[in-house]
């Protein structure tokens, strides 16, 4: 496969000791790493091992105790979530986070809302710039629609669609905020072998042609394994594994993490 | 008609037809294609204009007279133009299934000894780098839309080709005038592979004035024109869609629209409201399923209307259409029934600006065919096939009969053989099998007529009746006449029942497997709290077997009226566990029953049929859509049913 064909190798954001306690549960210790202008970044680790809070802390949503991050050669302790999209971080949930009784168009249009100019009052009227505007905003959502393969359900409420659409139109808002840096909290969940094929493919596509770096959790070894240029381990909230996806495989604390050791 | 019929004589060849519509139709649209969510137009001065910029830039590459330029993909504006550039260069195109696997399309590759490839995308184009490693006279590879091929090398895109065109037009202004003034009618015009129900595929090669002459025939006696609108959603490389869309298309200037993506084509009929539309009787099927469906979930005074109005419809929605008397308050009732149902229900499909709507290529239901002619929609059967350049005969308007195919098109002469095989002699008929002269031989005779391969009979007012395929005819043990089509269309005309396959030729009795359709039984299940994970435990459960059960014993009952069908009925049947497909090679692309490989691969359950057993154990590999394989297995269970008896003969005993 035609791999990190735009990693460039310069770091886009790096996360040094990090540290997160709920109360008396540590949920990440002194974790460590960088994700690489880019590339396609797999966080993976049992259930429990702090992938999605690790995703938290990136965008801005828990704010760990110790550490620091930075993204884009600014260092920041304290971030919003909204910040963090105003930066260039989007993401997906994984548990689907849509308006299930809105369109895909609408759910997708929504993704624009941080790019959109015009004020609440020139949008509702419909006026001048604020129609421009939105036909500017419209035409980019079609090009996401058609990116993924969803013309068929431009008008269909989300809340009817089967999973696998579901998330595809997640991923297509995300899109919709022209990211720089995309979380994927668990893409591929909850699909079929051929919808699993569908979204690998959606993924490199996104990497390849708009150059957006990926950070992605993912269950699937062998969509991990496949796709992603490195991979980070993750299991209690330690880090046990850092490298390309033949470095990890081959780590013995990587393998007793996933299949367990007779101490 | 209002063609000008001093340049149509001096327009012989597609790409002199197309310098006739840029000059006489020049801003009317030629091609509309769904971009970005809106509908983009192409006029014929634009459509001109692409095309000969590409045709040069294919010459730039060394494509010259002779040369295949392998066309794959989706319904898209630029491909048919790529056509017709290639055709402009005296080249000859040869449009290819865009879901046949790798194996099956390099055979084509090979035997076309095609240089040159265009494809639609990276999934074409995937399979072309497969085929291009292996078939070594494949050389270059252009696409049309890049997306995903960033890290690939060695392939053109659409656009650079046409900007090479545009540069060597510049240097040589008169180079492709004189290409185009060099093609005669005679010329071959395009190759399309006949995927066939036996052995491997031919290339028909079709002659300009072939397609022309039965295009323009069939576009006169239906008086298309180039106000009429079509959306083109079959595969290019089919006949059909060949005479459709591209012959017609160029011939008559009508629009051709190319739906967005496979998943929209209903909504894109709606959008664009043909007034000429092809549909096979699957399609149509599809399309009655969903209504019905939907119905069941409308509100009861929804329900009622459309019942009461649909009975009249049924009564006399037909003879309206077809101009025969009906009394007044029917006449009153119908109107208002359209403006109630059947309107809003034609708008919904798309089809209510559809003057003439074609299906043919299986036998159609009478319930399907009725439920579009009752609606007022002018749904007639053709027959056709690609060695005829699609029309033999037609429905004549205001004379549509169910069980017929219709009467000959102009200039179309049948013959029926002495053994029921129907021949037929015409402009349409095919030049030849490319490199395959025995079978040109086999199947064409030194005057002109073609075998079919159809059996049938006219009737006294000039109908065709097609009954089966010639070899597939034959006879139970004791004498009685079993034509297998016959039963399975019969068997398919029940929604639950997606595709039959019955056997009998030199066996005791007639035996059938069933394929259940998973939208019609699914819906049945789920409303008859029948709970199923896969479509292999769906198949397998007895409150199925019960459902399957009844619709074949009302063909048995059918078959039963019939004195010459009467020893044909289904005495044993089994539900297959899996769909038949033609990624296994158990249908055709166009969705056939291959007889042979199926009675070949599944021998052991044929052998339970016919041994008396009541289950069968099932075993069989599979290909799924990427190419990869794997296996269903399972236990298949048998059903023994009675058969009836004709009326008379239970009075008597």
């Amino acid at each position: 496969m035609a791999r990190a064909a735009h990693a460039t190798g310069e770091v886009l954001l790096s996360l040094e000791n990090i540290s997160l306690r709920f109360g008396g549960v540590k949920a990440l210790t002194d974790i460590s790493f960088d994700i690489r202008k880019g590339e396609i970044r797999a966080i993976i680790g049992p259930n429990g091992a702090g992938k999605s809070s690790m995703l938290n802390c990136i965008n801005g949503f828990y704010h760990p105790q110790e550490g620091r991050i930075t993204y884009k050669g600014v260092t920041r302790r304290q971030m919003r979530p909204h910040q963090a999209a105003e930066q260039g971080i989007a993401r997906t949930f994984q548990n689907i986070a849509l308006f299930k009784g809105m369109s895909t168009l609408d759910n997708i249009m929504t993704g624009r809302n941080l790019r959109m100019k015009t004020g609440l009052l020139a949008q509702a009227l419909h006026w001048g710039p604020a129609q421009r505007e939105e036909n500017e905003h419209r035409a980019f959502v079609e090009r996401i629609i058609d990116f993924l393969e969803i013309q068929h359900i431009r008008k269909v409420p989300v809340g009817r669609l089967p999973y696998g659409l579901q998330k595809r139109v997640e991923l297509g808002r995300a899109l919709a905020a022209e990211p720089e840096l995309l979380l994927l909290d668990e893409p591929m969940a909850g699909m079929n072998l051929e919808e699993k094929q569908d979204m690998c493919r959606f993924v490199l596509d996104v990497n390849d042609q708009f150059g957006t770096t990926i950070c992605l959790i993912e269950h699937d070894m062998g969509v991990v394994m496949d796709i992603s240029d490195r991979v980070v381990v993750l299991d209690y909230g330690k880090k046990i594994g850092d490298g390309t996806p033949d470095e990890v495989k081959a780590s013995p604390d990587v393998i007793a993490a996933y299949l367990g050791t007779s101490h | 008609m209002r063609l000008e019929t001093t340049a149509a004589a001096t327009a012989e060849t597609f790409p002199q037809i197309l310098a006739r519509n840029a000059r006489q139709w020049g801003d009317l649209p030629a091609y509309r294609e769904k971009d970005y969510g809106i509908w983009q137009t192409h006029t014929w001065r634009q459509v001109h204009d692409q095309t000969r910029a590409f045709a040069a830039g294919l010459a730039s590459l060394g494509f010259g007279r002779g040369d295949k330029l392998i066309i794959v993909g989706d319904n898209r504006p630029r491909l048919y133009w790529a056509m017709n550039a290639a055709q402009m260069l005296g080249g000859i195109p040869v449009p290819v299934y865009q879901d046949s696997v790798a194996a099956e399309m390099a055979y084509v590759v090979e035997h076309a000894e095609a240089r040159f490839a265009l494809a639609e995308d990276q999934e074409q184009i995937d399979k072309l780098l497969e085929i291009r490693a292996q078939v070594s006279g494949l050389r270059t590879l252009i696409y049309e839309d890049g997306r995903g091929l960033g890290g690939y090398d060695g392939l053109l895109s659409y656009d650079q080709v046409q900007q090479n065109g545009r540069a060597l037009m510049a240097a040589k202004p008169d180079f492709l005038d004189t290409e185009i003034a060099k093609g005669k009618g005679s010329d071959s015009s395009v190759m399309l592979y006949t995927s066939g129900t036996t052995g491997r595929p031919k290339g028909v090669v079709l002659t300009y004035d072939n397609l022309r002459r039965s295009a323009e025939n069939a576009a006169r006696i239906e008086g298309l024109g180039e106000r009429d609108e079509l959306l083109c959603y079959l595969p290019m490389a089919w006949v059909g869609d060949h005479i459709f869309s591209y012959a017609q298309g160029l011939i008559t200037g009508l629009t051709v629209n190319c739906p967005e993506s496979a998943a929209t084509v209903q909504t894109d009929l709606r959008e664009i409201g043909p007034t000429y539309y092809f549909a096979p009787p699957r399609i149509l099927e599809n399309i009655i399923t969903n209504v019905m469906i939907r119905m069941e979930d409308a509100g009861a005074l929804k329900r009622w209307m459309f019942r009461a109005f649909m009975a009249l419809a049924r009564r006399v929605g037909g003879d309206l259409l077809d101009g025969r008397p009906v009394g007044l308050a029917d006449r009153l009732l119908y109107r208002l029934g359209d403006l109630l149902v059947y309107g809003p229900l034609k708008n919904t499909l798309g089809l209510s600006r559809v003057r003439i709507a074609y299906t043919a290529g299986e036998a159609v239901g009478p319930d399907i065919f009725n439920f579009y002619r009752s609606l007022g929609i002018n749904m007639k059967q053709l027959y056709g096939q690609t060695e005829a350049s699609v029309f033999v005969t037609i429905h004549p308007n205001r004379d549509v009969r169910l069980d017929t195919v219709g009467k000959t098109v102009p200039d179309v002469e049948l013959r029926i053989a002495d053994n029921g095989e129907v021949l037929f002699r015409g402009p349409g008929v095919f030049h030849e099998y490319y490199k395959n002269p025995e079978a040109t031989a086999e199947t064409k005779t030194a005057d002109g007529w073609v075998h079919s391969g159809d059996a049938g009979y006219v009737d006294d007012d000039g109908h065709l009746h097609i009954i089966d395929r010639a070899k597939d005819v034959g006879r139970l043990t004791d004498g009685t006449l079993f034509a297998p089509k016959f039963i399975e269309n019969k068997l398919k005309f029940f929604p639950h029942i997606n595709e039959a396959v019955a056997f009998g030729d030199t066996r005791d009795f007639v035996t059938a497997f069933i394929n259940i359709d998973l939208t019609a039984v699914g819906n049945w299940a789920e409303r008859h709290d029948v709970a199923y994970a896969s479509y292999q435990e769906l198949a397998g459960k007895k409150e199925v077997y019960d459902l399957i059960a009844d619709a074949v014993a009302q063909v048995n009952r059918d078959l039963a009226h019939d004195p010459r069908m009467e020893g044909a009925q289904v005495q044993r049947f089994l539900i297959l566990p899996k769909l038949l497909d033609a990624d296994d090679g158990e249908l055709t692309r166009t969705r056939k029953v291959r007889r042979g490989f199926i009675a070949e691969r599944y021998a052991a359950l044929i052998a339970a049929l016919y041994g008396g057993r009541t289950t069968v154990h099932f075993r069989t590999e599979v290909t799924f859509e990427d190419g990869r394989k794997g296996m269903v297995e399972g236990d298949v269970a048998i059903r023994d049913m009675d058969t009836a008896r004709p009326a008379p003969a239970r009075r008597a005993a």
